[in-house]
């Protein structure tokens, strides 16, 4: 069972802000599907390697050259808060 | 059907711009039932219907699917348009590039209609996860249209496009394929280019068409599939016309069953099944029972894998370069060292108004799974249990050519019925998840019907292919689909 210190933890890795009330919710929800995750315990993978990348094949590759982007104004126009063509970024400090 | 409207556009007995108005008209009668559109895109269609018509009036050839119109899920970006994969974090995104699907069907004049709704990010089995309402089944308003592409197939089913784009991570093209009665193929792991899909999980997902038939599923196919420098995934292949392995015959071809698949069914969906493999011996398919012994494992190795990817895939929606952003001024009391309280705020926020309950919650999931001391608990343990998923499937295709086997365990559900129980709901698709799992080409066709509660709803039937082996698979399901 996860607790709602856990889940309060959680969510401040994963930067998403909860409600009093989705605490208990995601609580509950996330310990169930834990608990039936945890059918996994019985399969044996002793020497088994991790797939990553199931067709097992190569990148595709390219050249590594900058090229330009045609339609750089309307990644502009996409800033929520823009400043002369730049995205202005809360204080980090 | 795409063929049969393509030899119309050629005689002249239609235009594309008139048949373009006509697929608007039906929309406009039947959308507001159904909800099957998010964004209607018409100045873009009749623009690219004109264009057709004028290469007609020239004389000029076109391809199968040019002046055709379709209907694109809203996870896929076109140049211009808005693209909201369904949530509030993406209300205003205007995408200012195509994605390589997008590219190659404009590049054969293939007209657009709208965009599609869906679970949000493509998280869902009923397209009740989309924040802008849910799409009901054409078929029975009190169903759903399954999903995510639920869009997608309704709008198929209700003959508001003649061919879709779906994207398929767990089973989002082939559920409501079967769900809706059409036809919806996920193709092999790298077939088509993933470059402008909005990313979910990454090592699971793929584009593919959802269609009446199978071969305009294999005309769309024909034209999306191929490498791509855009996408480090997308296989070395391109170029292949899919129709030209639509035979007609299976006479040889060994289709194996697992025999678990079919006795966990209740009676009238197993009698649909049992039918479809009766069909296929008459045709001259050969029948061979095989062994998934790993495959039960597929569904708790999905969600172990796919929240994992998740939560790292959508970290990028931040409220600071694009989409939604909110400050709710008020203070949540979350503190991260070396971390400006603004910039955190900012971060929260966004995302906590931005997302819904079910992307919150796989987000959570795939957080927990992949922190500090649980990474090999969980995401390691489950790449193994990959692999072995994988060998179980390698083992079966030396003995089979196709596997056989439900779409989803039931016809299309009640609104509503599964929403309260996320377990529930991930268990639509127990059958259909296991082909993402282990990478290989699947397509769902409708097989007979199932009655519930007085009423007939479709059901579908799946093929899995080997790897790559897209030919095999669209033959087979062509042949069953003209028999009928």
């Amino acid at each position: 069972m996860l607790i709602a210190e856990e889940v309060k933890h959680i969510a401040a890795l994963a930067r998403v802000g909860l409600e009093e009330k989705e605490i208990e919710k995601f609580s509950h929800d996330l310990s169930s599907i834990l608990d039936w995750i945890a059918q996994l315990d019985e399969v044996d993978v002793a020497g088994v390697l991790p797939t990553a990348h199931i067709t097992g094949m190569n990148n595709i590759s390219r050249e590594d050259r900058m090229e330009d982007f045609l339609n750089k104004e309307k990644i502009v126009e996409l800033f929520p808060e823009g400043k002369n063509g730049y995205d202005k970024v809360k204080s980090v400090l | 059907m795409i063929r049969e409207l393509h030899n119309k556009l050629i005689s002249g007995e239609i235009t594309s711009v008139k048949l373009t108005e006509e697929y608007f008209a039906r929309i406009e009668e039947k959308d507001k039932d159904i909800f099957a559109y998010l964004t209607l895109t018409k100045d873009l269609a009749l623009e690219q219907a004109r264009k057709v018509d004028a290469k007609i009036a020239r004389g000029e050839k076109i391809e199968l699917l040019e002046g055709i119109p379709g209907a694109i899920k809203d996870n896929l970006c076109i140049s211009g348009v808005r693209t909201t994969a369904a949530s509030k974090i993406l209300d205003n995104y205007i995408a200012p590039y195509d994605a390589t699907v997008i590219e190659r069907l404009k590049e054969v004049g293939a007209v657009f209609l709208g965009k599609t709704n869906l679970d949000e990010f493509a998280m869902g089995s009923s397209t009740e996860n989309s924040a802008y309402g849910v799409t009901k089944n054409p078929l029975d308003l009190t169903r759903v249209s399954g999903g995510s592409s639920g869009g997608s197939a309704a709008a198929i089913a209700a003959g508001e496009a003649v061919w879709a784009l779906g994207t398929d991570t767990g089973g989002s093209i082939r559920e409501p394929a079967s769900f809706c009665g059409v036809v919806g193929l996920k193709p092999t792991y790298g077939r088509v280019s993933r470059h402008g899909a909005i990313a979910m999980a990454s090592s699971l997902d793929q584009i593919g068409p959802i269609t009446k038939s199978v071969e305009d599923a294999a005309i769309v196919l024909s034209v999306i599939a191929g490498q791509d420098k855009l996408d480090a995934t997308s296989a070395h292949s391109s170029g292949k016309d899919y129709t030209k392995y639509l035979t007609g015959e299976v006479q040889g071809l060994r289709v194996g069953i697992v025999a678990e698949y079919i006795d966990g069914l209740d009676e009238k969906e197993k009698k649909s099944i049992l039918e479809v493999i009766e069909t296929y011996k008459k045709l001259g398919a050969e029948i061979v029972e095989i062994d998934l012994p790993h495959s039960k494992y597929s569904l708790a190795t999905y969600y172990i894998i796919q929240p994992c990817e998740v939560s790292s895939n959508l970290a990028r929606y931040d409220g600071i370069r694009y989409g939604l952003n909110v400050d709710d001024k008020k203070n949540s009391g979350v503190k991260e060292d070396g971390m400006s309280k603004k910039l955190l705020e900012t971060y929260l926020d966004s995302r906590q108004y931005g997302f819904g309950k079910e992307v919150k919650r796989r987000i959570m999931l795939g957080t927990y799974a992949l922190s500090s001391g649980y990474y090999d608990a969980y995401y390691l343990k489950a790449q193994k249990v990959r692999t072995l998923i994988k060998r179980d499937f390698e083992k079966a295709f030396e003995k089979v050519d196709l596997i056989l086997a439900p779409t989803a365990p039931t016809p299309a559900f009640r609104i509503g019925e599964k929403t309260e129980d996320p377990l529930k709901m991930y268990l639509a698709d127990m059958f259909s998840i296991t082909a993402n799992i282990v990478g290989v080409p699947a397509i769902s066709v409708p097989g007979p019907e199932v009655e519930v509660d007085g009423k007939k709803l479709p059901f579908g039937f799946q093929l899995m292919a080997k790897w790559f082996d897209e030919e095999n698979m669209l033959r087979a399901a062509h042949a069953y689909e003209i028999s009928k």
